[in-house]
């Protein structure tokens, strides 16, 4: 950051910024270099901001209203949708906005993947983004017992369940997490409490997310180094924030459909009966968004190790950056990467379908081919690729890609093809 | 590879939906008469709501309770759209024990439209043993936790049938086409005639069946047809800005050599 480079035109805000430099700060945020060749998946990280705003805002509101009290909770919520003006409105918003804010950061860490983001310098981005995508998961999971239904509580005796796993210690560790012998009121009133201290952790690092890629400044399609600025960057003011409130739009379109039209397609229709210890739901699944990490669990048939395994599945996405050594980032210049890549993706989606299904016969195999899979390309395919993989040439910079004039990444592609 | 992945995506978006019955046994797929409350303008037949009330009351209600509403709902905007005057003599028919009073003492009065619906058990455990031991469920938010929601309310009511030859039934237990395992510990609840409309509706087992249905969606959902409403507004009102930005974008991005 250029510290002493401003300076305010008033003389108050000459005396303000010596103190606390906030404008020097506001300064630094709009004229902040951004390559000019950003795509739409750049956008994502405007819009999961504005995810975790809203989040926080409808869930303020919530709390006011709700009460956390196994006897009451599931009342409290259907007094919201009732009585509280507009409840409904605010309710349907932060139960899909859960879904939203997961469909984008899904779509903003395959962005990463793709254009290779996580590689130095950016590795503590990715590091902190990965925090940051566990603790939603945290999130998300105590926010759906929060309703007390049949799937809130029931999910929430599985999921607590993989901690007995744990030699030794696992079953005390059980009994301390629900504050009992089962998931009941002390349960639910821990997980309210956590649930609302979380997202303001997020916040926290969402901060020094952004901080940390204020450093290096942002990775581009074709995943050169920029000087900055330059003819190849432009200020982050008006243009990316402009372009960022467009694709915000979209988003906010398709959001909308969601609340007003089908707000309980992306729910389970059993959370609408209230939690009975005594009755248990015919098929326990969670959320969508955390369907491919259960179907790894489930594909191990030993407890601990799948417990393991699924921990792995996230853990092994933190050292990415040590996995895939290729000094080349972007997969457009990594044509074997780049086939790999999609079969990542069709390999998420397998697991995520699976884990909706039961966990028997050709989707018990499924899922674990898929599994095996998943670990095999981080751990064998990537390091393997990082060295044997012949990559095409880079070009220098975006105005100029090796033999000048073109200007966008696919153009850069075209270039490539033929040459 | 890319295509292929987006097409596969697809499929699995398209199989999830059709698949996700997930209960054990296969059921029969629900019947739909079609109904008034689906769809961007969706609205609940008024007519058909307070003969649905008329059915709840005279026929569920003896099993079902509804806690989570109140008298003064059927009154208001959305809903059956009672009078006023209309909801208050619906809610003096139902007893409430209040109290204490100055004298300490717990006393029963007439219900006031600000009260939740009278439930016909003291709880859940009495309403366990008055029925064979199945819980009759509280019908607030029935239509929202049955997978199928109406179609499978309303199919359910008609689904009563003899058991085909094979499948023997124990005292209490009915055949029921749509019920998961085709077992089901209500008897058939509707007969022609066991209402009489007011409205002079013939009351056949599909009428009633279908009014009840859209009651009982309304009961679930008692914001639907605001919510409708404002979501058009909402989209529409996007839909707009995202076209005036998208031209603000244009001309910004045009200083520039550049695509957006």
């Amino acid at each position: 950051m250029s510290d002493n480079e401003y300076t305010p035109s008033s003389k108050f805000g000459k005396w303000f910024n010596d103190r606390l430099p906030l404008l020097t700060l506001g300064k630094h945020l709009t004229d902040y270099p951004t390559p000019k060749n950003l795509n739409y998946w750049w956008t994502f990280g405007g819009i999961l901001t504005f995810c975790l705003i809203t989040q926080i805002v409808t869930g303020l509101i919530l709390a006011m209203h709700y009460v956390a009290h196994a006897d009451l909770a599931f009342g409290s919520v259907e007094h919201i949708m009732r009585n509280v003006n507009y409840g409904w409105l605010i309710r349907y918003v932060h139960a899909n906005g859960a879904s939203m804010f997961f469909l984008a950061v899904y779509i903003h860490i395959f962005r990463s993947l793709y254009y290779g983001s996580y590689k130095s310098p950016r590795e503590i981005i990715w590091i902190l983004g990965m925090i940051i995508y566990i603790l939603m998961m945290a999130a998300a999971f105590m926010g759906y017992v929060l309703p007390w239904g049949q799937m809130s509580f029931w999910g929430a005796t599985v999921i607590t369940n993989l901690f007995s796993a744990i030699p030794l210690v696992g079953e005390s560790i059980v009994t301390w997490l629900w504050g009992g012998y089962s998931v009941d009121n002390p349960t639910l009133t821990r997980f309210f409490s956590l649930h609302y201290l979380i997202p303001f952790l997020i916040l926290g690092l969402v901060v020094l997310h952004i901080w940390a890629l204020h450093v290096p400044g942002n990775n581009n399609p074709i995943g050169i180094d920029l000087k900055k600025p330059s003819k190849d960057t432009v200020p982050f003011h008006p243009y990316i924030v402009i372009k960022d409130l467009f694709a915000l739009l979209i988003f906010l379109i398709v959001f909308a459909f969601f609340v007003f039209y089908s707000p309980n397609i992306l729910g389970h229709a059993d959370n609408y009966i209230e939690a009975n210890p005594m009755v248990t739901p015919a098929h326990i699944v969670p959320e969508w968004y955390l369907l491919p990490f259960y179907a790894i669990l489930r594909s191990v048939p030993d407890k601990l190790l799948g417990v393991i395994a699924m921990f792995g599945a996230l853990f092994i996405l933190v050292i990415l950056p040590w996995l895939d050594t290729s000094k080349t980032r972007s997969a457009i210049f990594r044509p074997l990467y780049k086939q790999f890549y999609w079969f990542l993706v069709a390999d998420v989606l397998i697991l995520g379908y699976v884990g909706a299904m039961p966990a028997e016969g050709i989707y018990l195999l499924v899922a674990r081919v898929a599994t095996a899979y998943y670990f095999a390309h981080f751990l064998i395919i990537l390091p393997i690729l990082s060295r044997k993989e012949k990559v095409l040439d880079v070009p220098l910079s975006i105005t100029e890609p090796v033999l000048g004039g073109s200007v966008s990444a696919s153009a850069v592609r075209q270039r490539k093809d033929k040459l | 590879m890319k295509k292929f992945v987006i097409i596969f995506f697809f499929l699995l978006i398209y199989n999830s939906i059709n698949i996700s019955s997930f209960s054990a046994e296969k059921a029969t797929k629900p019947m739909s008469p079609g109904w008034s409350f689906k769809g961007f303008f969706g609205t609940f037949d008024r007519a058909s709501l307070q003969r649905g009330y008329q059915v709840y009351t005279e026929v569920c209600a003896s099993c079902h309770s509804m806690k989570h509403l109140s008298y003064r709902n059927l009154s208001q905007p959305g809903g059956p759209e009672f009078s006023k005057e209309q909801v208050k003599i619906i809610a003096a028919q139902f007893e409430v024990r209040d109290g204490p009073n100055d004298d300490g003492e717990m006393f029963d009065r007439p219900a006031r439209p600000s009260d939740n619906f009278v439930s016909p058990y003291a709880n859940d455990k009495e309403a366990t043993a008055a029925n064979g031991g199945a819980y009759p469920p509280d019908m607030s938010v029935l239509v929202k936790a049955r997978k199928g929601g109406a179609d499978y309310i309303y199919s359910l009511l008609l689904g009563y049938d003899e058991p085909p030859e094979g499948i023997s039934l124990d005292d209490g237990v009915y055949y029921n086409k749509y019920m998961a395992g085709n077992k089901i510990k209500m008897s058939n609840p509707l007969s022609e005639g066991i209402v009489d409309y007011a409205d002079g509706t013939q009351a056949t087992e599909e009428q009633m069946a279908k009014d009840v249905t859209t009651f009982l969606s309304w009961a679930a959902e008692p914001h639907l047809e605001e919510r409708h409403k404002i979501g058009f507004r909402a989209i529409v009102y996007l839909i707009i800005i995202t076209i005036l930005v998208y031209f603000s974008m244009k001309k910004i991005w045009s200083r520039v050599e550049s695509e957006v």
